[in-house]
């Protein structure tokens, strides 16, 4: 468990430097940290699938944010910094935070999950049938492209469209202006 | 107790969302939320002791194909894995998304300031 | 976009066949060991976004041009939507594992075993690394040098007699202009 509170520890700290500093590479960098940082994680919460996936996108995102971030002139933000709107955000932000605090109490104990108690929980069925059901010795493969394969349909829809989006902004010149 | 930091990293990524001036602060803040509820939702899915959802050669009691008892009772949950791993690789896609927009912005107007670009002409 | 020195393009010409033999491991065992079509896929992506790196934009250009990529990119995301259609035809449910419970259940824990898993996975993994290659790409392409003054909207360039974009000039890989 002390882990996982030094790998938390080690995240919002990249978090804040990210989020304060002025040099936008800064930035980015620690971005980076905080996506490995969450790789281990995902790695000590026994997830190996979802730790693979995350460095890699990690990876990929980093060169993205960086062709967007360097050789720009825009570390320099003029103007003089709100006090009135900062300190109304940073308020109504607190008293988020607290009432999160409260809900979590609801929850069932971190290392305890629900479906551990309950016999009736969807995920003791995907445990004990998923072998037998599909022939999958990745029982997260089998969840994900035979017992909830729409859900993967939807993502792909969804990242489809996505590329679509910026294939289409970043485009050079317009059909109708080339035609004269 | 680690639901509380993770609902903190939340709340950092929200907070440069909202306040800060520079479109990619605002764009980083929104990648830390998304980071923040993966990681919540992982962790909602551990068990103390547990091990990972991968049936091995030693897990399979039998010939036809069942799982031991001890496999069933420490593995962690499956399905908040299944959910987490798209949603990474959707985050992947509306970073890119969102890095053009900026891109083709400044282009545009020439800052990453989001207080200077209100200026309209003819 | 040119590339880098002649040490990062020698030892790149090595490691991007390893990166890819890599990527199609993690896709076709994703239904025994930890990895699948997601993971995969962005290996496979991140293999031609360093060749893109070291070797220059031209030089991926000519193996992999941006219409074949999006044409992979269909073909990944019509061959997942069969698989459930065939699906469909043959087992009577859409999506329904059909190779597994009729016609091949294959032995647990072998390569050739879970039905349709292995190839939802190659075509889960053929989108999703055409999708970000393509996108890196386009993405490289877009030198987006600031044209207006600063701070002003400049209608006057959706006019008909004005020119539409600024000249693309040549960057090397990260972005800094020659």
């Amino acid at each position: 468990m002390l882990v996982f509170y030094i790998f938390l520890l080690f995240i919002i700290i990249a978090a804040i430097i990210a989020v304060e500093t002025d040099n936008l590479l800064s930035s980015v960098i620690c971005v980076g940290a905080i996506g490995f940082g969450g790789s281990l994680m995902f790695l000590f919460l026994r997830a190996p699938d979802i730790a693979i996936t995350q460095i890699v996108v990690e990876v990929l995102g980093l060169i993205i944010l960086i062709r967007a971030t360097i050789a720009r002139d825009l570390t320099f933000i003029s103007g003089q910094r709100e006090f009135f709107a900062t300190i109304v955000s940073v308020t109504i932000l607190l008293v988020i935070f607290l009432a999160g605090i409260l809900v979590f109490q609801t929850l069932p104990d971190f290392g305890m999950p629900i479906f551990a108690v309950s016999t009736d929980a969807a995920s003791q069925t995907y445990i004990r049938e998923g072998l037998k059901a599909t022939g999958a010795a990745n029982l997260v493969s089998s969840v994900i492209l035979d017992f909830r394969a729409y859900d993967t349909l939807g993502e792909a829809t969804v990242l489809f469209t996505a590329i679509i989006g910026a294939t289409v902004i970043l485009r050079k010149k317009t059909k109708k202006l080339l035609e004269e | 107790m680690p639901y509380a930091l993770c609902f903190l990293l939340f709340v950092i990524g929200l907070y440069c969302a909202v306040v800060k001036k520079n479109m990619v602060k605002i764009v980083i803040g929104i990648l830390i939320m998304e980071y923040a509820t993966n990681l919540f939702l992982i962790m909602l899915g551990y068990r103390t002791g547990g091990i990972a959802p991968i049936v091995g050669k030693a897990d399979v009691a039998g010939f036809e194909a069942q799982v031991s008892e001890m496999f069933v009772n420490s593995c962690v949950d499956p399905l908040p894995q299944a959910l987490v791993l798209t949603a990474i690789v959707i985050s992947l896609g509306s970073l890119a998304l969102m890095i053009s927009i900026c891109i083709r912005t400044y282009e545009r107007y020439g800052t990453f300031d989001i207080t200077q670009i209100r200026r309209l002409k003819g | 976009m040119k590339g880098m020195t002649i040490i990062v393009k020698t030892i790149s010409s090595w490691v991007k066949v390893l990166i890819f033999l890599f990527g199609i491991y993690i896709i076709l065992f994703g239904h025994l060991t930890p990895g699948g079509g997601f993971a995969g896929g962005v290996i496979l992506a991140s293999s031609y976004v360093l060749v893109m790196l070291a070797f220059g934009r031209e030089f991926v250009e000519k193996n992999l041009s941006l219409p074949v990529a999006s044409k992979l990119d269909c073909v990944g995301a019509l061959l997942f939507i069969l698989i459930a259609i065939l699906g469909l035809v043959f087992g009577g449910v859409f999506f329904v594992n059909f190779l597994y419970q009729k016609y091949l259940p294959g032995q647990a824990l072998n390569l050739i075993s879970a039905g349709t898993i292995p190839l939802s996975n190659i075509a889960i993994g053929l989108k999703v690394g055409a999708s970000l290659f393509l996108v890196i790409f386009v993405l490289s392409t877009f030198k987006g040098a600031p044209s207006a003054e600063k701070g002003v909207w400049d209608s006057s360039r959706f006019s008909r007699n004005s020119k539409i974009d600024p000249e693309v000039t040549e960057t090397d890989s990260l972005g800094k202009e020659e």
